[in-house]
């Protein structure tokens, strides 16, 4: 099987710290495939090499076998692939709504659409809510509220239902339950599911071993930059994960990439 | 991961109810306050703008509660109150243009000087006049997106460059009212004046608020104005979250320049001569950052409309007008305007506080 999404001898340089060190990358069609690593490993550097707000020094990244340049997230979204950044990427002076239709707004039908470019303000606000409802990270009694009068979970839950609305080939979840509760971090993860079960394929990266061996189908370990293994969590445990990760174990030449 | 789960169960005997946000009850007077200026950050300026013309005309009565009065007041903003919206554009986006007030002062040098030394339609020489406008702002642009310097730096250099350029071209020689209104009348198109019951109107005034409402209903209800917030607010998260970053700006900076031409004809208009040397050069920069201040669009860009800026202009215009009629020394004026700048100031950083 030919992956959907592919990274090869990745490379980013910032000034002297080498984030990517000639790094490869493979998403399978219809997994969850985890990224786990240490601070600083380069984890996001790499999902941002492969999402388009990056653009690295050398190496290249194929989608579902056909090389691609992103050379903005823009171009990555319109192929189909959603990022949440571990960032989030809100305005926080705009609504909900707003924000989750940053960039890909709904035009009123009619005149006042084509030709005065009118945004369909109802039909947005309709919509994102339905997004929100779905996750059940919150009942929203205004839509309109600014971002920045949100918690950090409820931004979160904006984000993470904005990326699994509009994802139709790869989603990128950066860190997506970091700031959740307990219950909230439980939707999310029933979501990640829900979308798997949609068929579209999901990077996850997380610092929480138990949610990464409860979804992962495949486990990328990255340390210093680039992959060090991929590991099935059937066939190891949590702290063979840790080890890998922090040094403290060596993969076999067999387990290693 | 047996035993990994377990502390999750506990939390599914918990309440179903799903977080909810708080709504405006229990936030108190001050809290609910806090929620409108918000929201609506023209509020404060309007509310000022009323309070000003009520004090003026309480005191000064019928003469300056009329509508002669009130329209004087109106052909008087125009020209800052268009520079203003140009500045509202640019502060917007968290940046800031000194350059408007010499561009616009450029731009009608150009208009003159291309009808009266080259002998070029005046209907034509306009057009060129606003695309030249156009051209430098682009060039503005160019320099804050691309080569990523900083808005203050550019528009300083383009400030001095601009107005430079202006008395060379020109030769420091200004262009009659009388020539221009024998030769060239349609230069002061916008100087036309209209009678509604007592009240006087410009088309300049009428440019002035329709390019107002035209820029606030762009800015409120299409995809552009709402990447312009964006921009401003937090360009990172605008650019990750799928916005052009770079053709937002430029867009907004070529628009600016093409408002400053739009200014210079305005000012054809006003003065009916062409002068290099008119005052707006220097000080259009400054009276439109005023405006744009006192009307509650923060300098830290993304918050604020430009309706507050529209209001900002008038609230100047009206203290000038109310002072004068009232025969105070026009230095109260600054000082209140002074006073005014930093009370807005201090209103935005309360506003931007939040307490939710
Ligand atoms: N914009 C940047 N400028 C300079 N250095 C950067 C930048 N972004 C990342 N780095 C550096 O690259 C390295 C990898 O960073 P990255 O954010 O990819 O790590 P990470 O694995 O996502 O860590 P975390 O688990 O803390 O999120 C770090 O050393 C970081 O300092
Ligand atoms: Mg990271």
């Amino acid at each position: 099987m030919q992956p959907i999404l592919k990274g090869t001898g990745l490379v980013k340089r910032y000034g002297k710290v080498t984030a990517l060190d000639n790094c490869d990358f493979e998403l399978m069609p219809g997994e969850i495939l985890a990224v786990i690593g240490d601070n600083g490993a380069g984890k996001s550097t790499l999902i941002k090499a492969v999402s388009g707000a990056v653009v690295p020094d050398a190496g290249t990244v194929e989608l579902e076998g056909k090389p691609v340049h992103f050379q903005s997230p823009i171009d990555a979204r319109a192929a189909g692939i959603e990022t949440v950044y571990q960032t989030l990427a809100m305005s926080p002076a705009l609504s909900i709504a707003d924000n989750m239709f940053m960039g890909r707004e709904i035009r009123q039908q009619g005149l006042m659409g084509q030709l005065f470019r009118r945004l369909d303000k109802a039909e947005m606000q309709r919509i994102a809510r339905e997004k929100l409802n779905d996750l059940g990270l919150m009942t929203i009694q205004n839509i309109n509220q600014a971002v920045e009068t949100l918690s950090g979970g409820q931004r979160q839950g904006v984000a993470v239902a904005r990326a699994a609305a509009f994802g139709s080939k790869v989603i990128i979840l950066d860190e997506p339950t970091a700031a959740l509760g307990v219950k909230e971090s439980r939707k999310v993860l029933e979501l990640i599911l829900d979308v798997r079960s949609r068929g579209i394929p999901i990077i996850l990266i997380s610092h929480n071993m138990p949610h990464v061996f409860e979804l992962a189908d495949r486990i990328h370990v990255h340390r210093l930059g680039k992959r060090l293994c991929v590991i099935d969590p059937k066939d190891y445990t949590m702290a063979d994960a840790v080890a890998f990760m922090t040094g403290a174990k060596e993969p076999t030449a067999a387990e290693a990439a | 991961m047996p035993n990994s789960d377990n502390y999750e169960a506990a939390a599914s005997g918990a309440s179903t109810e799903v977080a909810s946000f708080a709504d405006d009850e229990g936030k108190g007077l001050v809290g609910r306050l806090h929620h409108t200026l918000h929201v609506n950050p023209a509020l404060v300026p309007l509310i000022v703008l009323l309070a000003a013309i009520l004090v003026f005309g309480l005191v000064l009565g019928s003469r300056f509660f009329s509508p002669f009065a009130m329209t004087l007041i109106l052909q008087q903003v125009q020209i800052v109150g268009v520079l203003a919206a140009a500045q509202a554009l640019i502060i917007l986006t968290a940046g800031i243009d000194l350059s408007v007030g010499a561009l616009a002062v450029l731009c009608s040098v150009i208009m003159g000087q291309f009808t009266f030394r080259y002998g070029i339609p005046p209907a034509i020489a306009v057009a060129c006049g606003l695309a030249i406008g156009t051209a430098v702002g682009a060039v503005n642009g160019w320099l804050v997106s691309r080569i990523k310097l900083p808005p203050f730096i550019v528009t300083l250099g383009m400030w001095q460059i601009v107005l430079a350029a202006n008395y060379l071209y020109s030769q420091n020689e200004t262009i009659r009212s009388q020539d221009i209104e024998e030769q060239a009348a349609f230069l002061q198109f916008l100087g036309t004046k209209f009678e509604i019951g007592g009240a006087i109107f410009t088309l300049g005034v009428v440019l002035m608020i329709v390019l107002i409402f035209g820029l606030a209903y762009a800015l409120r209800s299409t995809a552009w104005g709402r990447h312009v917030y964006a921009v401003g607010d937090d360009p990172e998260a605008a650019e990750l979250a799928g916005v052009d970053r770079h053709r937002t700006l430029m867009s907004v900076y070529m628009l600016v320049g093409f408002i400053c031409g739009l200014a210079g004809w305005v000012m054809i208009g006003r003065f009916g001569s062409v002068s290099p040397s008119a005052t707006t050069g220097v000080i259009g920069n400054i009276q439109s950052i005023t405006a744009v201040v006192i009307g509650g669009i923060s300098l830290f860009g993304g918050r604020g409309s430009i309706m507050g800026a529209f209001f900002g202009a008038l609230i100047v215009g009206v203290f000038e007008l109310g002072l004068r009629m009232g025969g105070a020394n026009p230095q109260w004026t600054y000082l209140l305007i002074g006073t005014l700048i930093i009370a807005a100031v201090t209103v935005d950083q309360w506003i931007r506080k939040v307490t939710a």
